[in-house]
C-alpha cells in the first residue's frame, strides 16, 4: 500500500471540501478501498474517513412512517434491523449475502452503492423500495432517485465533494424478496441479483417493482415487467411473461463465470421465484 | 507522510502509539505490540485467519485502518483466556482436535467466540453458515464445527 495523507473530519462540509481536491477517496467501511489500495489499483493520495461525521449512521422511521438508511450504517446492520426485515424484507436479504459476518461487521451500505459495482447486493432491495439517494456537498444538499445513480461499471452521477449521506425508503412493500444467483454460500459475488417488491389488494398486485443487478452495466428496474404485473393477480402465465419481460430488459456479458446466455435465461427464473416468494409473503 | 496517534485498548492494555495511516490494525497488532497469534493469511478478507473482535463484533483486521481502530476496544486470540482459564472455545478445539495445521485457527475460534456470546442456540446449519468467511486450508471443517458445536453446548449449560 502507498502512503497517503489521513483525514477524519468531523463535519460534511469539511469533508465535501477535502474530497473535491484530486486524488482523493473517502474512506467509509474500507472493504473495498483498504484492498484496492492494497492491490495498487487505488493510491490515493488522500483518504479522508467519513467515520466521526455524526448523523451518518442507523437506520432511522421518520416522522412519516417511512424508513431511512444513514449511508454509513454497516451491512451487518442492515441486515439485523427489524424495520428494514419487516417493510424491505429484499434490502435486508441483500445485505445479509455480502461476504463474511466479518466483513459485513466493517462495510457499509453507502459504500457498498457509492462502489457502484453492477453486482451489489444491496442495490435490488434498494432499486424496489424506490429509494431516494440523498447526497452532501460544500454547496448543498440534493437527493436522486436510486435508478438514476448510476451511469456505467463504477460510475455514477456524483460529481468532486458529493458525498452520499443517507438512503430514504419512501415505498415500503407488503412483500419482497431478494436472490442472489451464486456458487458458494458465502464469500461470492453475485451472477445476478434479482429483488421484487408488490404490493397487494384481495389478490390483485397494486404495485409491482422489480430490480436486477449484475445483468447490465448498471442495476436496473425491470419496468415493462412490471407494468404487466400491475392491476392483475399473479397466474402462471402472467408469471412467465413477467420472467421473459425481466430477461428482456436484461443485457449481461460473458465472462468466466458464466454465459450471457446463461444470465439471460436465470433472469427470466429467478424474476419468477422472487415474485412468487413476494406475492406470498405479501 | 504524517503518522498519527493512535490510542488502542488490546485485550485490556491501553497503548498510545504514533502510526503511518497505511498500517492495517493487522499489522499493528503483529508488528508494533508484537501479538502475533492473529495471522494474516489472504490479506483481501476471504479467508478470516486475522479475525479480530472490535467492540464486541469479530472483523477482519487485515481490512481495517488502524487510524481508524483509535479508541476502540480490540480483543485477540491472546486475550480470550481469563485467569488462566481457556475459554470454552478454546478447549473444545482442543478437546476435539478442531485444528491441523494450526494456522486458520485462531481466527475460527475468535469468530466462534462472538457467535457464541451472541446466540449459542444457533443450528449446526446456521453456524456452518455464519463461519463461512473463515478458511481451513486443510479442510479440518469436521472437526472445527464439532468443536464449535460443544463449545456452544458448554456455554448454553454454564449460563
Amino acid at each position: 500500500m502507498k502512503g497517503f495523507e489521513f483525514f477524519e473530519p468531523t463535519t460534511l462540509a469539511e469533508a465535501s471540501q477535502l474530497f473535491a481536491q484530486e486524488h482523493t477517496q473517502l474512506l467509509a467501511g474500507g472493504t473495498d478501498l483498504v484492498i484496492g489500495m492494497k492491490a495498487l489499483t487505488e493510491a490515493p493520495q488522500s483518504v479522508i474517513s467519513l467515520q466521526k461525521i455524526p448523523g451518518l449512521a442507523g437506520v432511522i422511521t421518520e416522522a412519516d412512517g417511512s424508513i431511512s438508511v444513514g449511508a454509513m450504517t454497516k451491512v451487518r446492520e442492515v441486515e439485523l434491523s427489524a424495520d428494514v426485515q419487516k417493510h424491505h424484507a429484499a434490502l435486508a436479504e441483500g445485505a445479509a449475502e455480502i461476504g463474511s459476518i466479518q466483513i459485513r461487521n466493517l462495510a457499509t451500505i453507502g459504500g457498498n452503492i457509492a462502489h457502484a459495482s453492477p453486482a451489489a447486493d444491496t442495490v435490488a432491495g434498494l432499486l424496489v423500495a424506490d429509494a431516494q439517494v440523498d447526497i452532501a456537498s460544500a454547496d448543498g444538499e440534493r437527493s436522486v432517485p436510486i435508478d438514476e445513480l448510476f451511469t456505467g461499471p463504477g460510475q455514477t452521477v456524483l460529481t468532486p465533494g458529493e458525498i452520499i449521506t443517507r438512503f430514504r425508503l419512501p415505498s415500503p412493500s407488503s412483500g419482497s424478496h431478494y436472490i442472489k444467483h451464486k456458487i458458494r454460500e458465502v464469500m461470492d459475488l453475485a451472477f445476478i441479483g434479482v429483488a421484487a417488491a408488490v404490493n397487494l389488494d384481495n389478490g390483485t398486485i397494486t404495485d409491482a417493482r422489480i430490480g436486477l443487478a449484475a445483468v447490465a452495466p448498471t442495476p436496473i428496474r425491470a419496468t415493462e415487467a412490471e407494468n404487466l404485473l400491475r392491476g392483475n393477480e399473479l397466474t402462471e402465465e402472467l408469471l412467465e411473461q413477467a420472467g421473459e419481460a425481466a430477461a428482456a430488459a436484461s443485457s449481461p456479458i460473458s465472462d468466466l463465470r458464466c454465459s450471457a446466455e446463461h444470465r439471460r435465461e436465470m433472469v427470466d427464473v429467478l424474476t419468477r421465484r422472487t415474485l412468487q416468494e413476494a406475492v406470498a409473503r405479501a | 507522510m504524517a503518522k498519527h496517534p493512535v490510542s488502542l485498548t488490546v485485550n485490556g492494555d491501553e497503548h498510545d502509539l504514533l502510526i503511518e495511516p497505511r498500517k492495517t490494525l493487522l499489522a499493528i497488532l503483529r508488528d508494533t505490540i508484537g501479538l502475533t497469534g492473529t495471522k494474516e493469511g489472504c490479506s483481501t478478507g476471504d479467508c478470516g485467519a486475522c479475525t479480530v473482535i472490535v467492540d464486541g463484533k469479530a472483523v477482519t483486521s487485515c481490512m481495517v485502518l488502524g487510524v481508524t481502530a483509535s479508541g476502540k476496544e480490540i480483543m485477540t486470540i491472546e486475550g480470550l483466556a481469563s485467569d488462566g482459564e481457556l475459554h470454552p472455545v478454546q478447549q473444545a478445539f482442543i478437546n476435539t482436535g478442531g485444528y491441523q495445521c494450526g494456522f486458520c485457527t485462531p481466527g475460527f475460534i475468535m469468530a466462534s467466540k462472538v457467535l457464541l456470546d451472541e446466540n449459542p442456540d444457533r443450528t449446526e446449519e446456521e453456524f456452518r453458515h455464519a463461519l463461512g468467511g473463515n478458511i481451513c486450508r486443510c479442510t479440518g471443517y469436521t472437526k472445527i464445527l464439532e468443536a464449535v458445536l460443544k463449545a456452544a453446548e458448554e456455554v448454553r449449560t454454564t449460563a
